[in-house]
């Protein structure tokens, strides 16, 4: 590890400037196999072009000479990979092949640019303002393309649309979460203050919880301010970077954790809370990766990457949980979101915190941290393989007979609520911090 | 290159969705997990879903000589899945249904492509298990281990993978589908064509369907380690053993050069002035009896000067196995390629091997390791080298040779579990003489004489 880690610092280039450094990583690899028990990818297509060996014998060939990265057969290859870590959970043999991906990809723009249209949606990123205008625009605007169900909470696409949107897993049975016309950090003061503060804390949304979940986004913060918390919620703040990330285009992503480490320096804290596991992960993780040549926000983002924590971590570890004295009488299930079990390595905390909520029954279900098949663009990009992930994730919830499935990342949320409906499920889909948050409320109500 | 119209042909056969030639299909079945082998890339890649389908494939292949290699998850560890001839790569992962599962007569019914950890999660509900369980169960599958006769952990105590096939449908290199064998546990009609199609490694006929015997799954066990300070204390140790009549399900063994390596790498607390250890589990219906063989085995490890550690809880059993579980993965992080070999002989002369593999490993100025199955005497020494470093290669190539000269010596065999293949193909007239060199052609060539099926493995090409 020591090893890798000096190689990235060489010539302050990492991985994501050269691709002949993750060599060392492709060394690692026996080609053993044991990722194919678990890569849901591999699971559902079945071919072994989808298993991460694979793909490391295909980086081989071409840092060898033997196939171009931009040929279209490699290029699909390449982007066939949720990027969820479970192959790095499994292997003998610690291949970081999270690195080796994001190495492949960030060299192929640096080969042909990026496609134009992922240019045009990544520039907006760096421009908050221009990205948080188009959100509000698509608010406004999706009632044409989308119906909404009911509660206003939900919608699918229109005939028209469904149809086009076909391939892209638009069809008409499609559901996703509506965005909100109002964002979370438009709802919430920048600094939400509570009498007898015991410490204070920022808490970096992302965008999924801004823009497509703002009531959990809310719920969170209701649960740190019962526990006696001040929460910073700066709105200066950007999107974390991972999609942008995913997609090669490191620049953008470098860009966005140097303004996001300014962002969180200035408010002072001493923690960072998160409520989704790729957000997390990117200070835990990507952002030190990214900057370790920089000599001025390297250091800056190691600071951030030992004081991130989820919000179930730093409920259960760092502080000590206010017990919740409201009753829940629901059955619980919960789905591991990769990228807060296997990049944060959170996987007890969330389910000590829905045992402690009374009245609530736990109930495991079979492989629960087995990929959902979201991986971000992933579901739209590969709507039939990721749509075979998720329906098997609906089998495994539904045979638990639970009425709720919660989990710990927006995006898991996303494809759970589209794939429990699409296999006829009536479970609720719900960030686990919610019931947490219901629970405190209820013993408001029930005194 | 294959002519255009063959893949159109196969394409007809079994659909366009299972017949891939791209570039990076190719790649991704040009090698199996077998280190320093030659890759190479196919002509095409075809997933059939039916017995039916194989035949046509065959058939096919037949008349326009082409070859056909049979790939389950690509696992072993002998070359046995590398299409070296290219032609076709016949991959089973699509034909991986569970037919029929019958606690009645404790068997199961499967496709080829069935892994055999799904396998064993299916008949778990019935209290049964398979219990042939190499080291790649959660991947492996039953017909890839069949044709390899992968052996693993329990062999000592259940037997290995020849011992659970109870009967196989094979497609024959002529495209005749034969059955044969069944549920029952008597069967001696015919040739015991079981016995000859395990381990065949795809060389004679290709399995579509196999009955697998499954047995109750044992309901108590005890997990010992011992650690010892010179390496004839751990010999006797495993001799007392047996000679106490107790049959361990597992008895694994580790040499310092491990014992060390595994120390560095996952920090549990090993002794690295430790010579070898041993780790121990018993197992059986009765907690009685299991109780009893667990005391006769921690007298034994004390009887010969081993610091004995014993686990009561599934967390401490979980503790003991860290250090057997780390063994490979722990070697293999000291270089970039891992020559993992499989040498095996008889329980009485482990000592033996584990002392002349340390020294065959200092002659040749390698860094060599050994671990395995002191049970059953299938050891795996396990040398750490870089691939890129041809002198080093080259002494690679020499100490292996010697490695299995030595177990020859020593009444023993090339391969415990992972087979022949291409890996180890220039040493088989050394232990079966020109006699039995014979016998595997003529057995070859009467079922596939013109060499369509595995061509270039276990049974060399003749030159023309």
């Amino acid at each position: 590890m020591a090893k890798a880690k000096s190689l990235e610092k060489q010539a302050g280039k990492t991985y994501h400037d050269d691709l002949a450094i993750v060599r060392e990583e492709l060394d690692k690899c026996m080609k053993c196999g044991n990722c194919m028990a678990v890569c849901p990818v591999y699971g559902a297509d079945k071919v072994e072009s989808a298993v991460t060996r694979s793909k490391i014998a295909v980086a081989e060939a071409v840092l060898d000479g033997q196939l171009e990265l931009d040929d279209p057969q490699v290029y699909e290859m390449m982007f066939n990979c949720l990027v969820c870590k479970s192959c790095m959970t499994n292997c003998p043999t610690k291949v970081n092949f999270d690195r080796i991906m994001l190495a492949l990809r960030a060299a192929l723009v640096r080969k042909n640019g990026l496609p134009w249209l992922k240019k045009m949606i990544f520039s907006t990123l760096k421009h908050p303002a221009l990205f948080d205008t188009g959100m509000r625009v698509g608010a406004a605007l999706q009632g044409l393309a989308f119906k909404t169900d009911e509660g206003g909470k939900a919608i699918s696409p229109r005939a028209p649309f469904a149809k086009v949107g076909g391939p892209l897993g638009f069809d008409g049975e499609r559901q996703m979460p509506a965005l909100n016309v109002t964002p979370l950090r438009d709802r919430v003061d920048e600094v939400v203050k509570v009498e007898g503060a015991v410490m204070k804390v920022a808490f970096f949304t992302g965008d999924s919880l801004n823009y497509f979940y703002p009531e959990t986004g809310q719920d969170l913060i209701e649960v740190l301010t019962a526990n006696k918390i001040e929460v910073h919620i700066p709105k200066a703040q950007n999107c974390c970077g991972v999609p942008v990330l995913v997609h090669g285009d490191v620049e953008t992503v470098r860009t966005l954790a140097r303004k996001n480490i300014d962002t969180f320096d200035a408010t002072g804290c001493e923690y960072l809370i998160t409520g989704c596991g790729s957000c997390g992960g990117a200070w835990q993780h990507d952002y030190v990766e990214l900057l370790a040549g920089d000599p001025v926000y390297g250091p800056k983002a190691e600071y951030w990457a030992k004081r991130t924590f989820d919000i179930s971590t730093f409920l259960t570890r760092i502080v000590k949980l206010r017990e919740p004295k409201g009753r829940i009488e629901r059955t619980v299930t919960y789905h591991d979101s990769c990228h807060l079990k296997k990049s944060m390595k959170v996987a007890a905390e969330p389910r000590e915190i829905l045992k402690s909520i009374p009245g609530l029954t736990f109930k495991e279900m079979a492989a629960p941290d087995a990929c959902c098949g979201s991986g971000g663009s992933y579901v739209l990009s590969h709507f039939e393989t990721a749509s075979t992930i998720g329906r098997k994730k609906a089998e495994d919830i539904g045979r638990t007979q639970a009425d709720t499935v919660s989990t710990g990342c927006p995006a898991c949320m996303m494809q759970l609520f589209d794939n429990v409906h699409r296999a006829g499920g009536q479970q609720k889909v719900t960030h686990f911090i919610s019931l947490l948050a219901e629970s405190y409320r209820l013993e408001k109500t029930d005194n | 290159m294959l002519d255009p119209s063959i893949i159109e042909q196969l394409e007809t056969l079994v659909g366009k969705e299972n017949v891939l030639t791209g570039k990076v299909d190719l790649v991704a079945y040009s090698y199996d997990a077998t280190a320093d082998m030659p890759k190479q890339t196919p002509d095409v890649v075809v997933l059939p879903t039916s017995a039916e389908m194989v035949q046509e494939i065959v058939q096919l292949a037949r008349r326009n000589k082409i070859a056909i290699y049979p790939r389950g998850a690509g696992t072993n560890l002998s070359g046995g899945a590398i299409p070296l001839k290219k032609g076709i790569v016949l991959s089973f992962q699509k034909m991986n249904k569970i037919v029929d599962v019958d606690p009645a007569n404790l068997t199961a019914v499967v496709q080829p492509g069935v892994v055999i950890a799904a396998l064993n999660a299916a008949v778990a509900p019935f209290g049964l298990i398979y219990p042939p369980d190499p080291g790649t169960v959660a991947t492996a599958t039953m017909g890839g281990s069949a044709a390899e006769n992968s052996g693993g952990l329990r062999g000592l105590k259940y037997g290995v993978t020849k011992n659970y096939i109870m009967g196989m449908e094979v497609v024959l290199a002529n495209g005749e589908k034969v059955r044969f064998g069944g549920k029952t546990v008597k069967n001696v009609t015919a040739y015991d064509f079981s016995n000859l199609f395990v381990g065949s490694e795809g060389t004679l006929g290709i399995i579509t369907e196999l009955t697998a015997k499954l047995i109750p799954a044992p309901k108590y066990r005890r997990t010992m380690m011992g650690v010892f300070k010179t390496l004839a204390d751990a010999g006797n140790a495993v001799a007392g053993i047996i000679a106490a009549q107790v049959i361990p399900a597992t008895l694994e063994i580790m040499d310092r050069m491990t014992i060390q390596t595994v120390e560095d790498f996952a920090h549990i607390g090993l002794p690295t002035d430790a010579e070898a250890l041993l780790l121990i589990e018993v197992d059986g219906m009765a907690e009685e009896v299991v109780r009893a063989e667990a005391e006769a085995v921690m007298q034994v490890v004390r009887d010969n000067n081993g610091d004995l550690k014993t686990a009561e809880t599934d967390q401490e059993r979980d503790q003991l196995w860290t250090a057997r579980r780390n063994a490979l993965p722990a070697l293999a992080s000291l270089n970039n390629t891992v020559v993992l070999e499989d040498a095996t002989v008889p329980r009485s002369r482990i000592t033996d091997m584990l002392v002349a593999c340390e020294a065959i490993g200092k002659k040749y100025n390698l860094v060599l390791g050994t671990f395995g199955h002191a049970g059953d005497g299938n050891l795996h020494p396990t040398i750490l080298c870089d691939k890129r470093n041809a002198d080093e290669i080259g002494r690679v190539h020499k100490a292996v040779d010697e490695i299995f000269e030595t177990a020859l010596r020593f009444g023993g065999t090339l391969s415990g579990e992972h087979g022949i293949g291409m890996a180890k193909m220039k040493y088989l007239g050394d232990e079966l003489g020109q006699s039995g060199l014979n016998l595997m052609r003529s057995i070859k060539e009467s079922l596939d004489p013109e060499y369509v099926l595995n061509p270039g493995k276990m049974v060399p090409l003749r030159e023309n």
